[in-house]
């Protein structure tokens, strides 16, 4: 079961705005999503290797040659406020 | 306070080394420091939808070269995590580190073990500017600049096995100069590439329980890591007496006012919910990599200082300024290679004492700068050791080499500073300093023996230096009847 509380502390971490129903909705969804991939608890995993990945592959790295970068406008394209070559963005310590 | 305990400071420490590889962690974007902002990114370090990131192989070796340097246990196959929070500096909302599997274990430097030591990608960098465009005050605005976003980095933990700020310090002067033996990071604090974050705590000496920590961040001198660590832990030990307690935080210390802050605290900020990584696949260090890592491994600092002491007698100062810098100790090494029958001892000493000073005196040279060759110095410690001049002239034959490479024995002889060595010319030159200096003579006689040293100074001058300073004090000992 997911509580309110945690949906608010998950909605804070994740910087979203919920509006009162959302959360109330989301305490729901949440909870019957986590009560879903719980049911895989219920499989006998004894002696199985604990899986991060699910591939058989191991060390797969690049030589320490640079690339080209991005041109900076090109980079900056996407920004929705860029000033002076950089990501203007709104302070994040004057979150409250 | 009538229970009052004796307290004991406990400190561990945090440590990131900026890797010095051509390109950043996971993309192949170059490195730069100093660079106009957001001229190194791509795809791949901005984050854009559906990139996938491929792990240096460079910074992988670096890594193994740290562990084996610090003794670690190399972890036979690690992985990558995702450390998730919300922050401009990380476009993708993560940080690519490792987390309970990192690539290096257990491990010692020196009297301080090694907790882990893992890869990570460094955060973009961000200057908080004013407001703009009428948005109300106290609403600033960031610019943030990915070209440091994205560069490998060595994060190293201790154990809480350091208890006082000057040890810090000095472990901390340790790490450094080995790391940057190695030569994997430019380990340049104020640049940032080595950045050393402190947890601080106190407990009753004898304790074996932790007391509640703080965090002091990313100072950028060792200096300032001392004086911080040693304001922190009177702070805790005054609250603690004065019957308070700590309040875990984290702070700020302003070397120029001496003043701790607390860091407006996240309270939230250690819910990382980490995660394996799943575009990147496991690491797993190869026999063939692990002993290019071994014997890539060059002398480091704690066994040269240790080498310097034991074997060849050079006393612990000078044995751990030269070991901390490599160009000091090939210079030394070439002193007495180039003079096997000077005491290695004298060689050190002049080497990192007059020497080093006359460099700073002249010009603030560097050592690579210098015209003075092994060979010469060690001519001049040869001179001295062999008391054909004295130290005060070897000191002004040493002035005339760093000024122009001149050949030490050619001063000696063009000038006439060889010792005298005829003691019955010396002893004249005595009986005529206590004849022309009778008040401090009779101070002597009458016992006391600091105002001797008017009386050397007096033979000093008259010989022009040349003169064996411990044979002249002892004939004025002798004819002053002491």
């Amino acid at each position: 079961m997911i509580e309110r509380e945690q949906v608010l502390h998950v909605a804070r971490l994740s910087r979203l705005k919920l509006s009162e129903e959302e959360v109330a909705a989301l305490e729901h969804e949440l909870s019957s999503i986590l009560d879903h991939v719980d049911r895989l608890t219920e499989i006998d995993v004894e002696g199985v290797e604990p899986t991060s990945h699910v591939v058989p592959l191991e060390n797969v790295l690049r030589d320490d040659l640079p690339r080209p970068s991005l041109d900076r406008d090109r980079a900056l394209e996407g920004a929705p406020d860029p000033h002076d070559g950089a990501f203007r963005v709104p302070s994040p310590q004057a979150e409250a | 306070m009538s229970s009052e305990q004796e307290l004991e400071a406990v400190i561990g420490l945090e440590i990131h080394v900026q890797l010095s590889t051509r390109t950043k962690m996971f993309c192949g974007c170059e490195l730069s420091f100093g660079d106009r902002a957001n001229v190194h990114t791509c795809p791949i370090c901005l984050a854009h939808p559906g990139v996938l990131p491929v792990p240096n192989r460079t910074a992988i070796e670096y890594a193994l070269l740290i562990a084996a340097a610090l003794e670690c246990e190399v972890a036979p196959r690690s992985i990558f995590h995702r450390k998730n929070y919300f922050y401009p500096d990380s476009p993708k909302a993560y940080q690519i580190s490792q987390y309970d599997v990192p690539i290096a274990g257990a491990g010692r430097l020196g009297d301080v073990r090694i907790h882990r030591a893992h890869l990570e990608e460094d955060a973009a960098k961000m200057v908080h500017v004013g407001h703009h465009r009428g948005r109300i005050q106290g609403s600033d605005d960031s610019l943030v600049d990915f070209n440091r976003g994205g560069t490998p980095l060595v994060e190293i933990v201790t154990e809480p096995d350091l208890r006082s700020g000057a040890q810090v310090r000095e472990w901390g002067q340790l790490l450094r100069a080995t790391i940057r033996q190695l030569g994997v990071s430019d380990v340049n604090m104020e640049e940032g590439s080595l950045r050393c974050d402190a947890n601080v705590s106190v407990r009753p000496v004898g304790s074996d329980e932790f007391g509640t920590k703080t965090e002091m961040k990313n100072m950028n001198s060792f200096r300032f890591i001392e004086r911080g660590i040693e304001a922190e832990v009177a702070r805790q030990k005054e609250l603690i007496a004065s019957g308070g307690q700590v309040v875990q935080e984290t702070l700020h210390f302003d070397p120029a006012t001496g003043e701790l802050h607390s860091l407006r605290s996240k309270e939230e900020a250690h819910d990382y919910r980490y995660m394996p990584e799943p575009d990147l696949v496991p690491v797993v260090p190869t026999r063939q990599m692990l002993d290019a890592a071994a014997a890539a491994l060059p002398e480091l600092p704690a066994e040269r200082s240790q080498r310097y002491r034991e074997e060849l007698g050079v006393s612990e100062g000078a044995a751990l300024k030269l070991s901390f810098d490599l160009e000091w100790a090939e210079f030394f090494e070439g002193v007495i290679a180039h003079h096997p029958e000077i005491e290695p001892r004298a060689a050190a000493n002049w080497v990192t004492g007059e020497f080093a000073a006359e460099l700073r005196k002249q010009g603030d040279q560097a050592l690579g700068e210098t015209v003075v060759t092994p060979d010469s110095l060690g001519a001049l410690v040869r001179l001295v050791g062999s008391k054909r001049i004295s130290h005060s002239s070897a000191k002004a034959v040493l002035a005339e080499m760093v000024a122009d490479g001149a050949d030490p024995l050619e001063v000696v002889e063009e000038r006439g500073l060889e010792q005298i060595s005829d003691s019955g010319e010396l002893e004249k030159i005595v009986a005529q300093a206590i004849d022309e200096n009778p008040a401090p003579a009779e101070q002597v006689r009458s016992g006391n023996e600091k105002a001797i040293g008017a009386l050397v100074g007096a033979v000093m001058k008259a010989t022009q230096g040349r003169a064996d300073g411990g044979e002249v004090t002892r004939l004025l000992r002798r004819d002053l009847g002491l």
